[in-house]
């Protein structure tokens, strides 16, 4: 219907006339946090909003996963790209490692049913709302961070924000955003049965931060 | 509808909405915790008017170079792989939402929380072409199995108890067993929803913000059905109204912030999704095809007036219907509207009319509690008394709001005029004052829809004035 469109556009060309000229109030806080400091905050934010947060070393996230994913009943591992290279390595073979290659219309009823947790590289986070930024590339999926029932998201401490407009400016979103991005703050959740906080409607029950370095 | 029945059909549903005692006590237990958690991440008050004012910059920038814009976006949205329509009305928007469903041959239809879907009444039309469209936002599927319609625009199942939800999913899904436990029922809920996205054959869905900059479509949520909606079924098909969009990609963290701790005191939501393609060469998910469908409905009109332009930079928070003292007595079904509250006070009337909805404008005390929390500083009590005053107008111009002067009384207007007449002189006032005091014993005992729920007020013996100067007081 492209004549509701010049319609449309019509109707608004007669009225108002094209201004371009911006005169918007910059952010007036720029106050920049130290490294600790966002650390601290990005950690509080995502607990607050019931993720779990652990601080390692670079190299010892496999180890963590060989340490805790069997005690939560995980067998089977989502994971693609880098951090898959990485388990390739160093994993126990209690937990059987799933990639992520072919088209989801391939094996959407196995994703659905049978994985028990995914693990995602990530852009970095943010401080001050506790916020991981996924990319999904096509080694690391879109649903790589929904579907399973707890999504493991790493996270470079050199790569943290204070605020999203920051990140954003800071690495040129407005050039390269990919097909998808998505700023994560917790595991999924509801309070549309009267008010109670409910988790793992949707998406992930659990979200489980790791924080390198 | 007649200036009188859509009054008493109004009245009515107030009298309904004021006998329910348990949606009454949800809604004010929801709306304090609400204000209660804005009010938390809003520690500042000179820091809240400067985001406000930047906010509301952004917004009103957008509207200003609204044509440039759509068309910019356009322009993007089309690189970028993502198709764009135009619809004037609600009837256009699900026809052509219709037809890229037939082409598809989707049967199944998920549908993430849209306002905007609301607003065209999307899924009646599909279903009465045999497209079943699920509403896969808890809420709205609860409200869905009820058939029932939102009560609050982000809460829309805030007036339903936990027990009336346990009852109704056990009564549409037996095999699950009854239970009023909230985390029991989500976790069934999760598994009936789940089944359904992974066959559904489209998703549709709303947007919160549209980038022209960068062409990409941003969705605000908690549950992750809006990101299933989008990601997993083959079709995705946006749809929304024009003034959803801004300039640049750096437009959109200070309004996600201001939604976000406006609309439920959240920092973020665990979710905010930014959609800029469809699936690509070698990616493994994501829909094949999205699509885009933007529907005016009303907007380019309204934009045309410099007042009610304002409205189009609401960024749908629900922080005005949060602090409204009228909405958390009757709750949102009583407006009989899509938009309920103080902003429903003022876009239904200018969608639907004046003649059809406009007494939804005399449920305000004009107490300004929305106009001090909106977040882009929309002046919602100047507009809804400026509503008022076009109900009864006598001069019906071009501009301006449909139904003007339809609910205009003669018995008000005389009253007014009346009232002029006295205080317009001295001599005439001093001498209703004399009368009003002196046969205070004949004033009438009833006062039609005054007197109803209120005791008449008798004129006292003497005025004011005549007991200041026995008081001794003197005049100045």
């Amino acid at each position: 219907m492209s004549n509701a469109r010049e319609a449309v556009l019509g109707r608004l060309r007669t009225n108002g006339s094209d201004q371009l000229g911006r005169s918007i109030p910059s952010q007036v806080d720029d106050t920049s946090l130290g490294r600790e400091e966002k650390r601290q905050l990005f950690t509080q934010q995502l607990q607050a909003a019931h993720a779990e947060v652990h601080h390692l070393q670079d190299g010892d996230w496999v180890n963590w996963i060989n340490r805790e994913l069997p005690q939560r009943g995980v067998d089977r591992l989502l994971a693609g790209g880098a951090p898959a290279e990485a388990l390739e390595q160093g994993m126990v073979n209690t937990i059987e490692l799933q990639p992520y290659q072919q088209p989801i219309e391939s094996w959407k009823e196995a994703l659905f049913s049978h994985i028990d947790a995914s693990v995602t590289s990530t852009e970095g986070g943010i401080a001050s709302t506790g916020t991981v930024v996924v990319w999904p590339t096509p080694q690391e999926p879109r649903l790589m961070s929904l579907v399973p029932p707890i999504h493991i998201a790493l996270v470079d401490s050199e790569r943290l924000c204070d605020t999203f407009e920051q990140m954003m400016n800071a690495d040129q979103w407005a050039e390269r955003l990919p097909t998808n991005a998505l700023l994560i703050s917790g595991p999924s959740k509801t309070a549309d049965i009267q008010q109670v906080l409910a988790y793992g409607v949707h998406g992930p029950k659990q979200l489980i931060v790791l924080l390198l370095g | 509808m007649s200036a009188t029945n859509q009054s008493k059909a109004f009245q009515s549903r107030i009298g309904e909405a004021l006998g329910n005692q348990q949606a009454h006590t949800n809604f004010r237990s929801a709306m304090n915790m609400l204000m209660e958690n804005r009010l938390k991440q809003f520690p500042d008050q000179e820091e809240l008017l400067h985001k406000r004012q930047r906010a509301d910059a952004i917004r009103a920038h957008a509207l200003r170079n609204l044509p440039a814009l759509l068309e910019k976006l356009e322009q993007k949205l089309v690189e970028n792989g993502i198709q764009v329509h135009w619809a004037e009305n609600g009837e256009e928007a699900n026809a052509l939402i219709h037809q890229l469903l037939s082409q598809a041959g989707a049967r199944s239809v998920v549908k993430g929380k849209s306002m905007v879907s609301e607003e065209i009444d999307l899924n009646h039309y599909m279903e009465e072409r045999g497209i079943k469209v699920l509403e896969s936002d808890l809420g709205e599927f609860i409200l869905q199995l009820a058939g029932e319609t939102p009560s609050h625009i982000v809460m829309p199942a805030i007036h339903k108890s936990k027990q009336e939800i346990a009852e109704l999913l056990n009564r549409h899904f037996p095999e699950h067993p009854y239970s009023e436990d909230v985390d029991t029922l989500t976790q069934q809920a999760r598994q009936i929803l789940r089944d359904q996205f992974r066959q559904a054959d489209a998703g549709i869905s709303g947007v919160n913000f549209m980038v022209a900059e960068t062409g990409t479509l941003c969705l605000v949520e908690n549950e992750g059905n809006g990101r299933m909606t989008t990601t997993v079924p083959p079709l995705h098909i946006a749809v929304t109204g024009i003034e959803k969009v801004v300039e640049l990609l750096s437009d959109v963290p200070p309004l996600l912030e201001l939604l976000t701790k406006s609309a439920t005191g959240q920092p973020i939501t665990a979710y905010f999704n930014m959609i800029s393609r469809p699936r690509q060469t070698g990616e493994m998910d994501g829909p094949q095809e999205v699509h885009l469908v933007l529907l005016d409905n009303g907007r380019s009109h309204i934009r045309r007036d410099e007042e009610l332009l304002d409205t189009l930079r609401c960024i749908r928070c629900g922080s005005c219907i949060n602090h409204c003292p009228v909405y958390v007595q009757v709750g949102g079904h009583a407006y009989g509207t899509v938009y309920p509250g103080p902003i429903g006070s003022v876009l239904e009337p200018m969608r639907q009319g004046l003649d059809k909805i406009g007494a939804l404008t005399s449920a305000c005390s004009l107490c300004g509690a929305c106009g001090q929390v909106c977040p882009v500083q929309i002046p919602l009590p100047k507009l809804i008394n400026r509503l008022r005053a076009e109900a009864v107008t006598q001069q019906v111009e071009t501009q301006g709001v449909k139904g003007q002067g339809s609910l205009r009384k003669l018995l008000e207007v005389w009253t007014w005029k009346g009232w002029r007449l006295i205080f317009g002189s001295g001599l005439r006032y001093r001498l209703f004052k004399l009368l009003a005091t002196r046969l205070r014993r004949l004033t009438p005992p009833k006062m039609g829809g005054w007197s109803r729920y209120r005791t008449v007020a008798k004129p006292a013996s003497r005025s004011l004035d005549e007991m200041a100067a026995k008081a001794g007081f003197d005049h100045e």
